[in-house]
């Protein structure tokens, strides 16, 4: 074979691939138009407009972001209680669910058992759960009051008071979530250690305290982060439960930042305003993600890098 | 921790204390993961009992575990007040066209990822992996827009169609991962016996990778089936609604007068807890090995 035909078979090669490839992920390429980057766009351009459905859209300029920022008077304590639920929230969702996997990774007799008992509060579709806690977290004949009655605790009204509603929407996320994903995640991650490392340790002389913070935190960091950014994400989002147990109340106590956008949008129907508060949004998550990815150099530990 | 003094205590059990040691923190472990367990369990079997209880034993004090006169027909009950039966039919309709679509599409995407080499092709994969990061906020409102502009409003198509368009990019991804293990030899060898790309995907790269298809399926199911704000955004009529949104408005539904309605919620909530639950135990290890995957790029 000479050299100028199989340069034109390599080529004819490079085309086939390209073709064929293009042609297998086109369904891909169609939704990412017409599902994001459009609707990502046509968001961009609805967040500087006044469009209330009914009249055509009317360009606004940066109003609707001063507005949100300087008069809107629900757009900070939104943000507020959207991110006090972040941190309060996320911080003890990963420490509940690495505590999780720790205890099943000891080789518990039964651990299968424990491990369907702890993951399945994350099968329960969100709807389900928020009507399902409002039962438990009734005032009078709750499952949560009569519990802490019978250690002497009088329960407070949980969803119904403004100083009780965020704990107890925290503790609902933490009953659905620290058992979840997050839980198996951080298992697969114990279980990537390798026992070398504890062995080397044990020569040394290391207890487990130490082994613990000295090798298992820094091996499973980059589980730990993985699950830290997901779980940020998932709490600036929080919606579902909200809204069908308190419906952001009482005295908006839980009137997070995702129900501010819903409302604006489709209760109100001010789409353009509604999209500035969603790209508000999405601009706080990128920067906190930003954040987190530049802070992750200093703690996240990539063996092998 | 007591996590790795157990380790360590594993391994040196020539002295007393030491073994006296190890005893007690397996003690304490045990005691503390069954407290745990309980605790997660409590609210399910809790909501079962008040599923099984008489409207006014609902309200005794102090409350009883166990249904004093069992109730089964609160479960016939919740099909008689509100459209259960059709919203049962409707979550069915949606799931079955998402995991239909799901498996289908994303595995050809993931199969165009994973077997060709196209330009851009690592800056296409980055970028539908970004996609799912961004929050869902920034997209509905536009899709709702383009949804009332071509009047599919109030119907399930906008549940469903859009899955057919790349399937998902956690899909997308899981399957890809998976099809990377397969040796590309396979495909050349078929390619030198004259099979064309797509006699590849159907008959070696698809029944070879049947676990991951059920992860995809198994997610795609539960995707659909939990899914709150999409129906909520959509949908309109009570006819029309999945289980998840019907179970919200059977909250504040008009029922015949003074007709309690606790019992019945509890009753409708073990129901549409019950299919995920099921599937959890029928496939439990492509649960396992699915989530397993959506870790490792971390």
């Amino acid at each position: 074979m000479d050299v100028g035909s199989r340069r034109a078979k390599i080529s004819g090669e490079t085309r086939r691939q390209n073709i064929l490839g293009y042609l297998w992920i086109s369904p891909w390429i169609l939704g990412f138009i017409l599902f994001t980057v459009g609707p990502m766009l046509a968001s961009v351009v609805l967040s500087f407009t006044n469009y209330r459905i009914i009249t055509p859209p009317r360009w606004t300029g940066i109003r609707n972001y001063v507005f949100a920022l300087t008069q809107d008077r629900l757009f900070w304590p939104s943000m507020g209680r959207t991110f006090y639920f972040m941190l309060i929230s996320v911080p003890l969702g990963l420490l509940g669910s690495l505590l999780l996997a720790v205890l099943l990774n000891q080789r518990v007799r039964g651990e299968s058992v424990f491990r369907t008992f702890f993951y399945l509060p994350s099968l329960t579709p969100a709807a389900a759960a928020a009507i399902l806690w409002v039962w438990l977290l009734h005032y009078e004949v709750g499952l949560v009051n009569h519990l802490l009655s019978i250690i002497g605790v009088s329960g407070p009204p949980w969803l119904a008071s403004v100083r009780w509603a965020m704990p107890a929407m925290i503790l609902i996320s933490l009953w659905t979530g620290i058992g979840g994903g997050r839980m198996i995640i951080f298992l697969a991650g114990l279980q990537g250690v390798s026992q070398e490392l504890y062995e080397a340790a044990d020569i040394d002389g290391a207890g487990g305290w130490r082994k613990f913070l000295n090798i298992t935190l820094p091996m499973i960091s980059p589980t730990i982060f993985f699950n830290l950014i997901l779980g940020i994400i998932g709490a600036l989002q929080v919606f579902t439960t909200a809204f069908i147990a308190t419906e952001g109340g009482p005295g908006r106590a839980t009137w997070f930042f995702a129900l501010h956008i819903y409302s604006n949008a489709f209760q109100y129907f001010d789409m353009g305003y509604a999209s500035t508060l969603a790209w508000i949004l999405f601009l706080v998550l990128l920067v906190f993600t930003l954040i987190q990815l530049r802070l992750s150099d200093q703690w996240v530990y990539y063996a092998g890098s | 921790m007591e996590t790795t003094s157990v380790m360590r205590a594993d391994k040196s059990v020539k002295h007393g204390s030491e073994y006296w040691k190890r005893y007690a923190w397996r003690g304490v472990i045990y005691l503390f993961t069954i407290a745990l367990g309980i605790i997660f369990m409590l609210p399910f079997i809790w909501t079962l009992s008040s599923a099984f209880k008489n409207p006014w034993e609902l309200y005794i004090f102090p409350p009883t575990w166990i249904p004093q006169e069992p109730r089964p027909y609160n479960f016939v009950r919740v099909f008689e007040v509100v459209p259960f039966a059709r919203w049962i039919y409707n979550s069915i309709l949606v799931a079955f066209f998402n995991v239909a679509a799901q498996v289908l599409v994303a595995s050809a995407v993931a199969f165009g990822f994973s077997r060709f080499r196209f330009k851009g092709r690592n800056v296409l994969f980055v970028m539908m992996l970004s996609t799912m990061m961004l929050p869902v906020h920034v997209t509905i409102i536009p899709t709702f827009l383009m949804f009332r502009y071509i009047g599919w409003l109030d119907t399930l198509l906008p549940l469903i169609v859009p899955a057919f368009f790349g399937g998902g990019a956690f899909n997308i991804f899981l399957l890809r991962q998976f099809f990377m293990t397969i040796p590309l030899d396979f495909d050349e060898a078929a390619y030198v016996d004259g099979a064309s790309s797509f006699t590849i995907f159907a008959k070696l790269i698809m029944p070879l990778s049947k676990p991951a298809i059920s992860t995809v399926a198994i997610f795609a199911f539960l995707g659909s089936w939990n899914n709150f704000l999409g129906p909520l955004i959509f949908l309109n009529s009570a006819r029309n609604f999945t289980v998840s949104l019907g179970i919200n408005y059977f909250k504040v539904a008009p029922l015949d007068a003074g007709e309690p309605r606790d019992h019945l919620l509890m009753a409708a909530s073990t129901l549409i807890t019950l299919p995920g639950i099921i599937l959890f135990f029928a496939a439990q290890r492509y649960f396992i090995s699915g989530i397993v995957m959506s870790g490792i790029k971390g």
